[in-house]
């Protein structure tokens, strides 16, 4: 079974439906896939500027607004400099060809 | 329900994942559930570059609602007996 056992109390990248980064500690899901995070981050890319942090508290996120959830190696993430990244942000998901 | 076990059987491969935000993301199949979310595992961003979002990412989950492709091996699948198998359930679900 594909399940979010092993995530709870670890650190998660998540991603959303309309393209926003979301990092916090994994504190409860359900089985359809809702989730609370604590002490989460959204993370904000942009081209041209380095990536900027917003602290967001608390979150529950419904099930059906999420698209991934990674887990974060601890020391890599540590070894990332955030400052120095640029990219576009994630598109948002779209259905049909265009 | 037959996708599913379908799925199970790919588990340990190397599949790819294109997702409904064009994101593609290529790691070892762990699990799949009833909803085809997927567990992958030594996950790798297609593009790296354009996407430097999940560098710190090593295993991820995957909700199977957003998931637009799977790419599989070829040499994972017995195309004939795939083709058996979703007829029979499909004159199967179709009965009257």
């Amino acid at each position: 079974m594909a399940s979010l056992n092993g995530y709870i109390n670890q650190r998660v990248l998540l991603i959303l439906q309309d393209g926003r980064c979301i990092v916090g500690t994994l504190a409860g899901f359900d089985n359809r896939s809702d989730i609370v995070l604590s002490n989460c981050i959204e993370r904000t890319y942009s081209p041209d500027e380095p990536v900027e942090e917003v602290s967001l508290g608390l979150y529950l996120v419904k099930g059906d607004m999420i698209l991934l959830v990674g887990e974060l190696d601890t020391e890599l993430e540590a070894s990332l400099d955030l400052s120095q990244q640029r990219a576009e942000p994630l598109q948002p998901i779209r259905y049909g060809p265009d | 329900m037959l996708i599913f076990s379908v799925f199970k059987t790919l588990t340990d491969q190397i599949v790819t994942v294109e997702l409904k935000n064009d994101l593609c993301i290529t790691g070892t199949l762990k699990s799949v559930d009833q909803f085809l979310n997927i567990r992958l595992d030594k996950i790798s961003v297609v593009d790296p570059e354009k996407h430097p979002h999940m560098m710190a990412v090593k295993n991820c989950f995957i909700r199977g609602s957003v998931v637009r492709y799977v790419q599989i091996p070829a040499t994972a699948v017995d195309t004939q007996l795939l083709e058996d198998a979703t007829r029979r359930e499909h004159a199967s679900t179709h009965k009257r």
